[in-house]
């Protein structure tokens, strides 16, 4: 591997535990002190590997530059001690030395503390998922733009004010206190869960980005499930479903990158250890009295990973009532319907669709399509959600839907049974 | 959009013996139409109420209830959001306690000025 492949990879994975560390010395306030320090300490690794050759081991080396930059820092800081920022001021060189923890542990210890800091309830949710992904991930200014299709500017501009709004809050790089543990995870796990949802449900998005946001929002939640203080059920709970949910991901994209639906997926490309795995973060999660949404929606994704049976989808329907009552949102309403429509019949869940009142969503009128026996009735739907279809993707798979049926209409043969709606 | 609270009431009788079977089906019926107001994002809260209690009155005396002086008990409540009480009472039509043998009590919530 030359050093124009090398870097990159190494930024991915090793960018973020140095900023880790180096907050863990420098404190939060001086975050953007510490990605200097990294980014330059990369720059160096470039300009010097491509020279003088590829060191054996390139992790150690960039710690030891990192740590010297530092060091420098600091000397300079001595020097013009009365200009000195005051969080910085009282560090000497020997408590340096000692701050630095590149071991695993105090990697794992300073990405846990990042999660929380980065999470913190006076940073916007938007401005959360940009920061965790350059801070936590390693993203570059450039697969942020890719992950979340908006413009260099905005996201660096995202980037800064989150950055001030983490100063000027002086949100502390710690685990916060026990008894705040609790609400603090809700907004942590909020975000990752957003994060892989961003890879997940997006359309248009890279494949590549589209699974590194998936994995490295597993990998973040992995981090609180294996801290004894952040392993709670609800952590659990949401790495089980984001198990679950990923052992999809090859079975629903065609190697063109379009979306496959759930019913039409090629089982064989479930992926049977990620469902283990879900399995097994379940069991963690069923401890205590608290059922948190994840639970359900974890409960919810494991019977998606079974085959069809009348079982399967009476607990989903059932789970969707749970769900729905601990929080209403409009695609849980939906799924709920054709839920219904599985478990009892589509007469049944084509009047209870009708009570809802979400005629602004495409997706709404391509579940009303899937209830509908009569083919009028059926095209009058798909040619309401085709209006409403946001994206170019979800206009093709509409399309598609209405073409089959005016097909079949013209053949006078509806045999064929179509999914219009699950969208997995 | 204004809350309304359902009563659910019925006459409890003492010989029925539901299996874990009929337990596990009428569970299912109170949660598919629960579930159902929830899909629509009309749904508050509920609560079953449990079978014994007591019933406090004046002057410290406290009786088993509420069996003792009612025939008809208070199984339940749930609390909905609703255009209009029509539209409650439609909603109502749906409880499962009616082909139980109960019947459902539809309350406004008295605007209070504090």
């Amino acid at each position: 591997m030359n050093t124009n492949e090398l870097i990159p990879n190494l930024f991915r994975t090793e960018y973020s535990k140095l900023v880790a560390v180096l907050c863990s010395v420098f404190g939060m306030s001086n975050m953007q002190l510490a990605e200097d320090i990294v980014s330059e300490t990369f720059l160096l690794a470039s300009e010097t590997w491509s020279k003088k050759g590829i060191p054996d081991n390139q992790v150690g080396w960039l710690h030891t530059v990192a740590k010297n930059k530092t060091r420098d820092h600091f000397r300079r800081q001595k020097i013009k001690r009365d200009k000195v920022d005051p969080d910085v001021a009282y560090m000497t060189e020997t408590s340096t030395e000692q701050a630095f923890d590149f071991n695993d542990e105090g990697i794992q210890d300073g990405q846990l503390k990042m999660i929380f800091a980065i999470c913190h309830p006076s940073i916007k949710e938007d401005a959360q998922i940009a920061l965790a992904l350059r801070i936590l991930c390693g993203f570059g200014i450039d697969e942020i733009v890719a992950a979340l299709l908006s413009n260099k500017e905005t996201i660096n501009k995202k980037l800064y004010r989150a950055k001030q709004k983490l100063k000027d809050q002086q949100v502390a790089f710690e685990l916060p206190p026990e008894d705040a543990i609790e609400e603090r995870l809700d907004t942590a796990l909020k975000t990752i869960y957003l994060l892989f949802s961003e890879g997940y449900y997006s359309a248009n998005i890279q494949e590549t980005i589209r699974k590194d946001l998936c994995l490295e929002a597993m990998r973040l939640n992995l981090l609180l499930c294996n801290n004894k203080a952040t392993n709670l059920p609800k952590v659990n709970a949401l790495l089980a479903l984001m198990c679950f949910h990923a052992s999809r991901l090859e079975a629903r994209l065609t190697p063109d990158g379009q979306f496959v639906l759930y019913d039409d997926q090629d089982r064989s490309l479930w992926n049977q250890s990620l469902i283990t795995q879900g399995e097994y973060y379940l069991n963690r999660a069923s401890v205590g009295e608290n059922l948190s949404k994840y639970h359900l929606e974890a409960a919810i994704a494991y019977w998606h990973t079974q085959d069809d049976s009348s079982e399967k989808w009476e607990k989903i329907l059932q789970l969707y009532n749970y769900l729905l009552q601990t929080e209403y949102s409009p695609i849980a309403a939906l799924n709920r319907t054709y839920a219904l429509s599985k478990a009892r019949s589509k007469k049944e869940a084509l009047k209870e669709a009708k009570k809802l009142d979400l005629a602004k969503s495409h997706l709404y009128f391509s579940l009303l399509a899937e209830l509908e026996t009569n083919n009028q009735g059926r095209l009058a739907y798909l040619e309401k959600a085709l209006k409403l279809a946001k994206s170019p993707y979800e206009y093709e798979i509409i399309k598609e839907k209405l073409d089959v049926l005016i097909v079949q209409g013209k053949a006078g043969d509806l045999k064929k049974s179509n999914q219009f709606y699950n969208n997995c | 959009m204004k809350e309304f609270m359902m009563l659910f009431r019925h006459v409890p009788n003492p010989n029925y013996q539901p299996t874990q079977e009929d337990i596990a089906a009428s569970i299912k019926q109170w949660q598919d139409w629960i579930g159902g107001i929830a899909a629509q994002g009309k749904f508050m809260s509920t609560n079953q109420l449990g079978y014994t209690g007591k019933v406090v009155k004046p002057g410290n005396v406290i009786t088993d209830g509420p069996y003792a002086e009612v025939k008809e008990i208070i199984g339940g409540y749930i609390i909905v959001k609703a255009a209009s009480e029509e539209e409650a009472v439609e909603m109502a039509k749906g409880c499962p306690i009616l082909s139980e043998g109960g019947h459902v009590e539809v309350r406004s919530f008295m605007e209070l000025d504090l």
